[in-house]
């Protein structure tokens, strides 16, 4: 009797609902939500992210198109109006300015997400395995990342550029082969001290193996420092990019970045045309300034203890 | 009957890179445990005791295998379990478990209770179907006195006491025949660590499981041990009955440690007299020769510096080369 009474409260307790957790994730999100500068940041880079996606279908030129009633006479005619179709004006050659910041703002999104992209994989994964590993293995991994970064990787960036020719494929590889390093770095430094953790040794001794103890527990519980830093690194790299693009060395024309339009802007300021410069400079700046203001924030909201 | 585990002069060794060493100098080495031995009976529970520092964690981690160790730890179908390799100790990692010392760091703050439940499972039962799974996680959280409906939780959300019991339906799943708890409640509320005692004995009559129970004090193991094994410097002192440990302790150790614990027994008054356990531990990269205890022992004499004292004694073993109990000018000296 009372058997079967135990019995049958035990099946409704095991019948229950599930009650909902509230993951570290969504606690994350809740603190994101409520830092004002962070939000607006995000809101800021979605709009600048529409921008690039969707600027070609409102803009009323090509962006190699050379308005020939425009051309040679940038200065007089050239200025940002609605009525010509030139929202931000053009540049000293008739194109478009308003769909070349469109293109800009494409090549240097993506030259930014895609470097930022592969430090997170590569990065990610090497500094794991050689903080998990530890001993020889990770001292060699290591001693391989510190050659690497003591090689001055804008000089031989732009010796590559200059060998190989300019080319997006040859920007994307050279950020790409060194935007990990700092990453796998600090990384690695996570895990040597998640690994003396009770969990992992808990995993450890349930006997999961080691591959599955880093997909499964160290991975997961990097993701914080690894996201606050990528959003941090994707400006650097649209720096970066814009910086051999201001050297004349980056994506070769009729593509164009950031920092093209900036350096070209910049070269005809005086002849009184400075929308030139000010209209891809905004962009420019604004976007830094919302990836850093949201990488702080989401250091804020995933580490509430370092405040 | 042979026993589930038999340990044989276990030994943990680690090598301490010295602050500022050239890379090829030798490490020093910090014995962390110096040869312990002991029998362990299925469905026995070993008390281990001892201060911080004295190497209880690092013979737990060796028996599991998460510190390579030197000397035999012999199961019972006859496979020494040191230095077995990983993929021949696995079969062995589903009848060892362990409970930790700190309940929510041993938790995977990013993975729900269900998760972590299920996580030995899910590697030593590659059969078992998602359904299989979580219905045994639900019932085994049943059973340790969680709500099954909790299952989507994380470690965060509970409490102390809670987390540790996660910790143990984590060790449980598997169905383990020797669990090694780790001060299981060093790190809880005095008002929980009973309740999670109880649930500890209560579970191991109902599935028959080997206990090792760790804690530095002797009182929290004085219930749930049939046998109690007193660590000193990574070696063993007194390996006795629980009963004739506590009441007629050898070992001058085991009296220090013994005097320190409240009894609320007033037909012992004797008991209450504090020995004071004076000076500090030494450090475990360089013991004292002979007896490690001498640095700190009322009864050390000459010969306790010049040789080892071996483990004697049939049944109520003792590390010591003059154990008895306590002496009227002792008592008298106590105060
Ligand atoms: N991985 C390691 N490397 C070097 N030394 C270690 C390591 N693990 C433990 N030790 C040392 O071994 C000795 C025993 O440590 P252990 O953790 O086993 O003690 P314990 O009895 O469990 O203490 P506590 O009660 O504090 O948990 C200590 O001196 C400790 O510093
Ligand atoms: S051997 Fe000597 S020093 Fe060691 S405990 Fe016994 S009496 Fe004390
Ligand atoms: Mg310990």
């Amino acid at each position: 009797m009372i058997e079967t009474q135990k019995m049958q409260s035990l099946a409704a307790r095991l019948s229950q609902p599930e009650v909902k957790g509230r993951s570290p994730w969504a606690d994350a999100r809740r603190r994101f939500r409520r830092n004002r500068a962070a939000m607006v940041s995000l809101a800021v880079l979605i709009l600048v992210g529409l921008f690039a996606i969707f600027g070609n279908q409102i803009a009323a030129w090509p962006n190699d198109e050379m308005d020939f009633s425009v051309m040679g006479q940038a200065a007089q005619l050239g200025a940002p109006s609605w009525t010509n179709g030139h929202y931000f004006g053009t540049d000293d050659l008739g194109r478009d300015l308003f769909s070349r910041t469109v293109q800009g703002t494409q090549v240097s999104l993506m030259v930014g997400l895609i470097g930022a992209g592969i430090a997170v994989i590569v990065g990610t994964l090497y500094g794991a395995t050689a903080g998990y590993v530890g001993g020889r293995t990770d001292a060699v991994m290591m001693r391989a990342v510190d050659v690497l970064m003591s090689i001055p990787y804008m000089f031989v960036l732009i010796l590559l550029l200059v060998i190989f020719g300019r080319s997006m494929s040859m920007l994307f590889l050279g950020i790409g082969l060194i935007s990990w390093l700092d990453m796998s770095r600090i990384v690695r430094g996570q895990t040597l001290s998640l690994k003396h953790r009770e969990f992992i040794e808990a995993a450890r001794a349930a006997g999961v193996p080691a591959w599955r103890i880093v997909l499964r527990h160290i991975v997961p519980n990097l993701l914080g420092v690894v996201a606050v830093y990528a959003t941090l690194l994707v400006p650097l790299m649209i720096l970066s990019e814009s910086f051999i693009s201001f050297l004349g060395l980056g994506v070769q024309e009729p593509l164009t970045s950031w920092g093209a339009l900036i350096s070209e802007g910049a070269g005809t300021m005086n002849y009184g045309t400075l929308w030139q410069l000010m209209f891809p400079l905004f962009f420019f700046c604004i976007t830094l300034f919302a990836f850093f203001f949201v990488g702080d924030g989401l250091r804020d909201a995933l580490d509430p203890k370092d405040r | 009957m042979t026993p589930l585990i038999s340990a044989r002069e276990l030994r943990v060794t680690f090598d301490v890179p010295q602050p500022g060493a050239l890379p090829w100098s030798k490490p020093r080495q910090l014995h962390a445990v110096g040869g312990v031995s002991f029998d362990l009976m299925p469905g026995e529970t070993l008390g281990v005791v001892g201060e911080s520092g004295s190497g209880k964690s690092t013979l737990a981690r060796a028996l599991i295998g998460l510190v390579p160790a030197t000397g035999r730890a012999v199961w019972q179908d006859g496979t020494d379990l040191i230095g077995l390799s990983p993929r021949k100790m696995l079969k062995y990692r589903s009848e060892i478990q362990m409970v930790f010392q700190d309940p929510l760091a041993s938790l995977d703050p990013r993975m729900t209770v269900g998760q972590i439940i299920a996580e030995p499972l899910v590697t030593h039962r590659k059969g078992l179907s998602r359904a299989e799974v979580k219905t045994r996680v639900k019932d085994m959280m049943d059973r340790v006195g969680l709500l099954p409906n909790q299952i989507n939780r994380y470690p965060h959300e509970f409490s102390g006491g809670q987390c540790q019991r996660i910790g143990i339906a984590r060790a449980l799943i598997v169905e383990p025949r020797l669990v090694i708890c780790d001060e299981p409640v060093s790190a809880l509320d005095v008002s929980i660590q009973a309740q999670v005692i109880n649930l500890m004995g209560d579970l191991q009559r109902d599935l028959g499981l080997a206990l090792i129970f760790i804690a530095h004090d002797l009182s929290v193991v004085k219930h749930i041990s049939d046998r109690v094994l007193v660590m000193y410097l990574g070696r063993v002192m007194e390996l006795a009955e629980a009963q004739a440990l506590y009441a007629e302790p050898r070992h001058p150790y085991t009296q220090a440690l013994l005097s320190a614990v409240p009894i609320p027994d007033p037909g012992r008054e004797r008991a209450k007299r504090m020995i004071p356990l004076g000076g500090e531990l030494p450090s475990p990269m360089n013991p004292p020769s002979g007896c490690v205890f001498r640095t700190r022992c009322p009864r050390a004499q000459a010969v306790c510096a010049s040789e080892r004292p071996a483990l004697e004694g049939g049944a109520h073993l003792t590390a010591c080369h003059f154990p008895g109990a306590l002496t009227p000018q002792e008592l008298a000296a106590a105060g």
